[in-house]
């Protein structure tokens, strides 16, 4: 009897400042700016939810995608300021920070002369998008979601205006890690941290996003990183990503590699119920390397679903992608990836590693490492192994008189922190293996 | 596949021109002869012809619905089946019609490819479709009599469905079900030929089977439907197709073949697949394996324009291991989209796949595999092995696995690799004297020996000739 009575309505009212109902209107970005993400609301407004039947939403639960219970998020008031920024603590030592909450800047600390060096630009986003118009038009979101989150991406590009703007010129080194921390917080709030690196010829940079929930409220982030690294140049960026349990999250990434240049990209997934990660490498000149890290630590019904693109545009360039996962509960991971290799891109030498520890009989992974070449002097491999702990390993550690469960964190860890070991700085990777620690308990 | 042929840069084009001049003519008879296009007058057409019982007639209705409602499957597949118009096509001719040329309309680069691979002369007739009987039915009976006294039914899919519907019944459209995808649903509404087998218990079958002794026992090849039933400890092994052109008019196959494997059966499905150049080859091929039983796939594809077929085995038994060994060879112009799907059903099963293809000149060779590890299955076990070798820079290849593995109990793993042909390997050989297509040829074959091994002996020795060839067209 109940199948026939339809689905009320949501009506929202007009004070109800509803993300699908009204468009942005930012009174501090230049009108050009202005204009694009009015375009880019229509574009979000007119593109279809991902189906089922999308190969890019393939395996996906395209029905948990809904935004429409989320509102845009307000300021937090002073109080919750003084605790947010006393909880942004990353690694000891570093160049700056910057800390967002609910896409509201809350502070931009310097630490190190080297933010000062000549040239170096590094803002909040609503001051670049103000201020740098030329270096935005150039760089900010020209080629994001071709893996599927267009929608997204558009949404993203509509509502932006809070993260981190980051511009090295040549030749500048800017030797300790930068730091962003995004809060998000309360009831349905929503947040679009942004973050552009543009390192110029033969600069050297890193950068380390924090993504957390500052309370227990359900809500949803719609991230974008654009990173570009010229000529030469060294750029390393690591988003920790540690939502609580109750956030929708998008993060789309978007890497261009120059000539002889070198990116690499390290996610920790740690945190939100739902995750979609999109991950693009363009190698664009001859002597580029990206390396393409991922580590995901799942458990109860968490999904983690990671996208992954590796264009080689140009001769000689490699690339170099490994995922690892550890699923507990009935958490689900999804694993799509491509390495593609263009018409005359000769001499590629590409990898593709998916690795996935499944610690439940409820956990479910998916692995489809894909490969399109065009190019016939290549050197493409791509791999997916799905297995469990390894009895003997465990056995082991029990004689040695380490407890059941506490070896079966071990071996778990061990298995991930292979991937941490990637990074560059030890004190980098130990902020990671802390918070790694604290997810395997 | 000669050196000419390769030579020309659109070898489906030359096809098609050649099949224009050769004016082949089809006699419009119509007790033997549906016309062209599809609609549910055609599907009647050939149940009349055939004599069908009702429910077969329905089956083929349900089906043709079923086929009209399905979307071409282009999100995932080549845009290339957009070219394919349905209203073109013959979608039966009954008992020996087949169209007529003579010997001197056969293209020559066919000719020279028989000549080469040393097939006889007779044969090579048939092959090219200048004869429309291929005397193999002595051949043929001599072995029905002989698997008859061993309760072996080896019948085409009218008969198999007609006079032993008991046994074939069952099992007929289940392993695929007509609305699988959308040429499954297409051939169960127009299917005709290919071979209804069943194995009765313990029988282990000492000669492989193959379609080509039945060739003329029913016009086979186009929407044919096999379904081979191993029962309880029987062994048996079926071949089809050969490793000469086939020189076809036809330009959409589209087969069903269903296996089953019961309790402790050995079942092995050869296939070398080597359509003509303006052939869609659109083929569904799945086996069931019960408990313990074995089921492998060997499978080939030299020929077509376009080939989609995805070898799978549900193993639905515990123990039960199921096999997919596939070779693609795309040539100039020609994509071949292969793979492999394993489904886990059942504890302790095990899969292994591996697939080696080979890119040459402007072809394309897809690799797209499925596996699937259910929970609550324990000791389940997939390897992949994907290997793809590019002979020259205009070639391309694609890898598309897709796995899902859940649980503690069980493990998969795939690896795949893309390379060329080794400089050195091949600057070795040819300082030792070799020139460079020998060169070439025997790295080729190199990379695909071990596979090639597991096929019959004249398969193999074929395979060999026919790689041979392709490197002569291929280098400089």
């Amino acid at each position: 009897m109940n199948a026939t009575i339809e689905a009320p309505i949501e009506t929202v009212s007009e004070e109800n400042d509803s993300l699908m109902t009204t468009g942005p209107d930012f009174a501090s970005h230049p009108e050009a700016f202005r204009a694009r993400q009015r375009a880019a609301w229509e574009k979000f407004v007119s593109l279809p939810m991902p189906a089922r039947t999308d190969e890019t939403w393939r395996f996906a639960d395209v029905k948990s995608l809904s935004i429409a219970p989320y509102t845009r998020a307000e300021v937090v008031d002073d109080g919750d300021r003084a605790a947010l920024l006393k909880k942004s603590i990353g690694i000891v030592e570093t160049s700056g920070r910057m800390v967002f909450a609910n896409d509201c800047l809350l502070a931009r600390d310097i630490y190190n002369d080297t933010l000062r060096a000549k040239g170096v630009l590094w803002l909040p986003m609503e001051q670049a998008i103000a201020e740098q118009a030329e270096l935005i038009e150039k760089h900010f979101m020209r080629e994001s979601g071709v893996l599927g989150s267009a929608k997204f991406a558009a949404l993203h590009e509509s509502q932006v205006k809070a993260g981190t703007f980051l511009y090295v010129p040549r030749g500048v080194e800017i030797a300790l890690p930068v730091e962003t921390f995004h809060w998000l917080s309360g009831e349905g709030a929503s947040v679009f941290p942004h973050t552009l690196i543009i390192a110029e010829e033969n600069a050297k940079v890193t950068l380390v996003d924090y993504f957390q929930s500052a309370g227990d409220d359900a809500g949803f982030a719609c991230g974008v990183n654009d990173i570009v690294v010229g000529n030469g140049a060294r750029v390393t960026y690591v988003a920790v990503q540690d939502w609580n349990r109750k956030t929708l999250a998008f993060h789309l990434n978007n890497t261009t590699v120059a000539r002889d240049a070198s990116a690499l990209a390290l996610r920790l997934n740690l945190g939100g119920s739902r995750v979609r990660d999109e991950a693009v490498s363009r190698l664009r000149g001859p002597g580029g390397r990206s390396d393409m890290l991922s580590v995901s630590a799942a458990e109860d019904d968490q999904i983690f679903d990671q996208r992954t693109l590796q264009i080689h545009e140009a001769p000689n360039t490699s690339s170099d992608l490994l995922y690892k996962n550890s699923l507990n509960d009935k958490a689900r991971t999804i694993f799509t990836g491509l390495i593609r290799v263009d018409e005359g891109a000769h001499k590629t030498d590409a990898y593709q590693k998916v690795r996935n520890l499944l610690l439940s009989d409820e956990a479910e992974a998916n692995s489809a490492p894909g490969l399109e070449i065009e190019a016939d002097d290549v050197r493409c491999t791509h791999g997916a192994t799905s297995g469990q702990v390894d009895m003997e390993e465990i056995f082991y550690l029990q004689s040695r008189g380490i407890p059941l469960r506490l070896a079966h964190q071990l071996v778990t860890f061990g298995f991930l922190n292979e991937v941490i070991e990637r990074l560059p700085g030890e004190p980098l990777q130990q902020k990671l293996r802390e918070l790694l620690h604290g997810k395997l308990g | 596949m000669s050196t000419e042929l390769l030579e020309a840069t659109d070898q489906a084009k030359q096809i098609d021109i050649d099949r224009t001049a050769g004016n082949f003519s089809y006699p419009e008879q119509h007790t033997f002869d549906a016309g062209t296009g599809l609609s549910h007058a055609t599907v009647d057409y050939i149940s009349d012809v055939k004599n069908e019982p009702d429910w077969i007639r329905e089956f083929r209705h349900k089906a043709l619905d079923v086929f009209f409602s399905k979307p071409m499957p282009t999100h995932w597949a080549s845009h290339d089946l957009e070219n394919i118009i349905f209203q073109n096509i013959r979608y039966y001719l009954a008992n020996g019609q087949k169209p007529t040329r003579s010997w001197e309309e056969v293209p020559d680069d066919v000719k020279k490819t028989f000549e080469r691979l040393g097939i006889p002369e007779q044969e090579r007739k048939f092959l090219a479709g200048v004869e429309a009987q291929f005397d193999s039915e002595a051949v043929y009976s001599n072995m029905k009599k002989a698997l008859g006294d061993q309760g072996v039914i080896f019948v085409g899919s009218t008969e198999g469905l007609k006079e032993h519907s008991e046994i074939f019944r069952k099992w007929f459209g289940k392993v695929i079900p007509t609305g699988d995808n959308k040429f499954s649903a297409l051939n169960s509404a127009v299917f005709s030929g290919g071979s209804f087998i069943y194995v009765p218990p313990g029988v282990k079958v000492k000669h492989p089977l193959q379609a080509y002794f039945r060739i003329n026992a029913e016009n086979f090849g186009q929407f044919e439907r096999t379904l081979i039933i191993a029962d309880e400890g029987s062994e048996v092994m079926y071949m089809e197709g050969c490793t000469a052109p086939k020189f076809e008019t036809a330009t959409l196959h589209s087969a069903v073949v269903e296996l089953v494997a019961m309790k402790g059966a050995k079942l092995q499905y050869v296939t070398v697949q080597n359509w003509s150049a303006n052939v869609f080859n659109l083929v569904t091929k799945r086996a069931i394996a019960h408990e313990e039983a074995e089921v492998k796939w060997i499978d080939c594809n030299i020929g077509s324009r376009l080939t989609m077929k995805y070898p799978g085995v549900v193993l639905k038994g515990r123990k039960a291991r199921g096999e997919v060994i596939s070779i693609a060879l795309a040539s100039d112009g020609q994509h071949q989209d292969t793979g492999a799907k394993m489904i886990h059903a059942a504890d302790e099963t095990t899969s292994n796949i591996v697939s080696k293809s080979i890119s040459v000149g402007t072809g394309r060779a897809t690799y797209r595999g499925l596996v699937h590890i259910p929970k609550h299955l324990k000791g389940c076990k997939n390897n992949t092995e994907c290997d793809a070798l590019l002979i020259n820079s205009t070639a391309r290849t694609d890898t598309y696995p897709a796995i899902t593995v859940r649980g503690t109990g069980n493990s998969s793993q795939h690896e795949a690799s893309v390379s060329q042909i080794s400089a050195e390997q091949i600057f070795y050989m040819q300082q030792r004297g070799l020139t460079e297509a020998q060169a070439m040829s025997l790295s080729v074959n190199g990379f695909v020996n071990d596979l090639v091994r597991q096929f019959p002996m004249e398969y193999s020795v074929e395979l060999k000739r026919l790689i041979d060839l392709e490197m002569e067209g291929s280098v400089g």
